[in-house]
C-alpha cells in the first residue's frame, strides 16, 4: 500500500526534530537532496515556477486588456503586437492566456486546499476511532470514489449556478462553486492515505509513550501521529492540483464553467475549437499550456514522493 | 462461486441505495421549481397550480418524496424527456449501446497497450526501452483527453484528411463497407480514450511487475527451465495483475468522465454527449437518469473487477 510505516530517515527525523524542537533544516536538506536527484521533477518545478510567476505578474508588463476587440487583426499569427496572436474578435491571446491562467491556477490551489483539508479530517477521524464509526467513514470513502465525477459535477453546477450566481455575483459564485465541487470530489484519496498511515502510527512506541505521559487524543495526533503521516499527503495533493486544473478545464470546454467573459484556458480551447481548419494557434496555445502545467506538476509530484516517502516504488 | 457473487451484489445494494440519495439530495437542494414555468403562466389560475402541485406530491415531506422516487426508477418509470418528447428510459437505451461500445473498445485496447510496455518495461527496469515507455506514460496521463481529442482532429481530420471527425448514427454504407465506415469514425475516440487509460495502467502493470518478478517462486520457475514466455505469462503476470485490477476499478469514474469529453468532441451520440445537450436545455429528468446510470455502470464494472480478483486470486475468493 501507499506509504506504509514511515520507517525512513526522513520521517523518523521529522518526529525527532520536532519533538527536541531542534531546527528542521536538517530535514528540508535531505528531503532537499533526495528531489535534486530526480531531474525531470527539477525541471518541472523550474517549468511550474515559470508559469506560476507569468500568471501572477504577467498582467503587469503585458498591459493589454484581455477584451480589446480590433477586428483588423481577427485570427491572426503571432506577431510583435501579439505575440500568442488574436482569437475572432481579435483579442488579444497573450493578455487572456495571462488572465485565464490566474483562475486555473487559483482554481487548482484552491480546490486542492479543500480536499488536503477534508481528507485530512476524514482520514485522522477514521484512523484514530475503531469500531462503528471507522467502518461507516470507509464506507463513505469508499462510496465517493465509486461515484460518476463528472456527471455528478455537471449536474450540480447546473442545478446551483443561478442561485448562487444571484446571491455572489457570476464570478464569485463560479469560483467559488467550481472549486468546492472539485475539492468535494477529490479527498477520498488523502483519507485513506491519513488512516492508513494512522493505523501503523497510533501503534508505534513514540506515540504509546506519549499515551503513557498522559498526553490526550488530541495532542498525540497534533504533535506526534500527522507529522509522520504527512509526505503522502503533501504528494497526494500536489496531484490533486494538476487534476483540479484538468476538471476545471474540462468544465469550461463543455461549456459549463466560467462565463464566456472569463477567459480560463479550458474556455479558450472551447471559443478556439470551432477554428480550428483556420487558425489552429489558437486552440494549440491554451492546450499547450494545460498539458504543460499538469505535466509539471504530475513530475514535481514524482519526486516529492521520491523526496518523502523514499520506501514506495511506484 | 455462486454465493459468491451473490455476497457480492448484496454489498453493491447499499452503495446504490447511498448513491441514489445523493443525487436526490442535490436535486432537493436545488433552487427552482419544476413548475416555475406554469407559475409565470397567466393562462393557468394558482388553484390548478396547487392541484397540480398535490397530485404530483411536490409538497410533501422529502421522506416521502424520496420514496416514490426510488419506488419510480426501480419500477423503470423513469419519467418523460421535456425536450425530446420521449420516456427517458427509452432515449438512454437508444443511446447506451454506442457509449458502451466506444469505452468497451477502447478499454480492451488500453489493456492491451499497458500489458505489453508494461511487462515489457517492469521485466527490463531502467534499460532505455523502460525510460522510453515511462516517459510516454507520463506525457499520456498528463494529456487531458479534450487536448488529445483536438489535436487528433487537426492532424488526421484536417492535415491528413484520411478519418471522419464527426461521428454518424446513420450510415449509408451496408455490408463491410459499413464497418469500414464504422471503424474509421470510431478509430479516433477509442484512441484518445485508449491512449489516456493506457498511459496510466503502463505504470501500474510496470511497478506491479517489478513487484513480482524479484520474487523466489519466479526464479524456481525460471530454474525449472520454463521457457521465458510461459514464466511472464503464467507466473508473472497473473500475481502481478491483482494490484492492477484494484487500481483499475478505482479508475472507472475517470473512465466515464473521459468518455463524455470524447462523445462531445467527436458528436459520438452516446449517453454522454446527451448528457450534455440536457444540461444545455435544462431538461432535468434526462440530467438526472444519465447522471444515475453512470453511477450504476461504475458499481457495475467495480462488481466484475471483483469478480475478476477473485478469479486471479483464489485465496480470496468463494469464501
Amino acid at each position: 500500500m501507499a506509504g506504509s510505516t514511515p520507517a525512513s530517515p526522513t520521517a523518523d527525523g521529522l518526529a525527532s526534530a520536532t519533538a527536541r524542537g531542534a531546527p528542521h533544516s536538517s530535514l528540508g536538506r535531505e528531503a532537499w537532496r533526495r528531489f535534486r536527484r530526480h531531474r525531470l521533477a527539477l525541471a518541472g518545478g523550474l517549468i511550474l515556477g515559470v508559469i506560476l510567476l507569468g500568471v501572477v505578474f504577467g498582467p503587469f508588463l503585458w498591459r493589454v486588456p484581455i477584451n480589446d476587440i480590433d477586428f483588423s487583426a481577427r485570427l491572426a499569427g503571432a506577431s510583435w503586437r501579439h505575440p500568442f496572436g488574436t482569437d475572432d474578435l481579435g483579442q488579444d491571446l497573450l493578455a487572456r492566456m495571462l488572465y485565464g491562467g490566474r483562475i486555473s491556477m487559483a482554481v487548482g490551489f484552491a480546490a486542492m486546499l479543500i480536499a488536503v483539508v477534508v481528507g485530512t479530517l476524514v482520514g485522522a477521524v477514521a484512523g484514530m476511532s475503531r469500531g462503528l464509526v471507522d467502518t461507516a467513514l470507509v464506507w463513505l470513502i469508499d462510496l465517493f470514489l465509486s461515484l460518476p465525477q463528472l456527471p455528478l459535477l455537471l449536474l450540480i453546477i447546473y442545478l446551483f449556478r443561478d442561485r448562487l450566481t444571484a446571491l455572489v455575483g457570476s464570478e464569485v459564485g463560479v469560483f467559488l462553486m467550481v472549486v468546492v465541487v472539485i475539492g468535494g470530489f477529490r479527498w477520498m484519496q488523502v483519507a485513506r492515505l491519513v488512516r492508513a498511515q494512522f493505523l501503523t502510527l497510533r501503534e508505534r512506541e513514540f506515540v504509546e509513550a506519549a499515551r503513557a505521559l498522559g498526553a490526550s487524543p488530541l495532542r498525540q495526533v497534533l504533535r506526534h501521529i500527522l507529522p509522520n503521516a504527512i509526505g503522502p499527503v503533501i504528494v497526494a495533493g500536489t496531484v490533486d492540483i494538476a487534476a483540479a486544473i484538468i476538471a476545471e478545464s474540462t468544465l469550461s470546454f463543455l461549456g459549463l464553467g466560467f462565463p464566456p467573459d472569463i477567459p480560463t484556458w479550458g474556455r479558450l480551447l472551447y471559443d478556439a475549437k470551432d477554428y480550428l481548419d483556420i487558425a489552429p494557434h489558437w486552440v494549440l496555445i491554451p492546450g499547450a499550456a494545460i498539458f504543460l502545467t499538469v505535466l509539471s506538476i504530475n513530475y514535481v509530484g514524482d519526486g516529492l514522493r521520491d523526496a518523502l516517502d523514499p520506501r514506495k516504488v511506484m | 462461486m455462486g454465493r459468491y457473487l451473490l455476497r457480492r451484489l448484496l454489498i453493491t445494494i447499499p452503495s446504490v441505495i447511498g448513491i441514489s440519495v445523493i443525487l436526490f439530495t442535490v436535486l432537493a437542494l436545488a433552487p427552482g421549481d419544476p413548475f416555475e414555468e406554469l407559475a409565470t403562466n397567466p393562462a393557468i389560475p394558482p388553484e390548478v397550480r396547487a392541484n397540480l402541485r398535490t397530485q404530483f406530491g411536490l409538497d410533501d415531506p422529502v421522506m416521502v418524496r424520496y420514496a416514490r422516487w426510488s419506488g419510480a426508477m426501480l419500477k423503470g418509470d423513469w419519467g418523460f424527456s421535456f425536450v425530446s418528447r420521449v420516456d427517458v428510459d427509452e432515449l438512454i437505451l437508444q443511446r447506451l449501446p454506442t457509449t458502451l461500445g466506444v469505452i468497451g473498445a477502447s478499454q480492451l485496447l488500453a489493456l492491451v497497450i499497458a500489458l505489453v510496455v508494461g511487462v515489457t518495461a517492469g521485466t527490463r527496469p531502467y534499460s532505455i526501452f523502460d525510460q522510453v515507455a515511462s516517459t510516454f506514460a507520463f506525457v499520456g496521463f498528463s494529456l487531458p483527453t479534450f487536448f488529445t481529442g483536438i489535436l487528433f482532429i487537426l492532424v488526421f481530420s484536417i492535415h491528413l484528411d484520411w478519418l471522419p471527425f464527426v461521428y454518424r448514427a446513420d450510415l449509408s454504407e451496408t455490408g463491410w463497407r459499413w464497418w469500414w465506415a464504422s471503424a474509421k469514425q470510431a478509430a479516433m475516440p477509442v484512441a484518445v480514450l485508449a491512449l489516456f487509460q493506457g498511459a496510466s495502467w503502463t505504470r501500474y502493470v510496470r511497478s506491479a511487475v517489478l513487484d513480482v518478478v524479484r520474487l523466489d517462486y519466479v526464479t524456481t520457475a525460471r530454474a525449472k527451465g520454463l521457457a521465458e514466455r510461459v514464466v511472464i505469462v503464467k507466473h508473472v503476470l497473473r500475481n502481478a495483475l491483482i494490484p492492477v485490477v484494484t487500481l483499475v476499478a478505482l479508475q472507472m469514474p475517470i473512465v466515464f468522465g473521459g468518455a463524455i469529453i470524447t462523445e462531445q468532441i467527436f458528436r459520438v451520440p452516446g449517453i454522454g454527449s446527451l448528457l450534455i445537450s440536457s444540461i444545455l436545455a435544462n431538461d432535468t429528468p434526462v440530467i438526472m437518469a444519465v447522471t444515475f446510470v453512470f453511477a450504476i455502470l461504475v458499481i457495475a464494472f467495480n462488481l466484475i473487477a471483483d469478480l475478476l480478483y477473485g478469479w486471479l486470486d483464489p485465496r480470496i475468493a468463494y469464501r
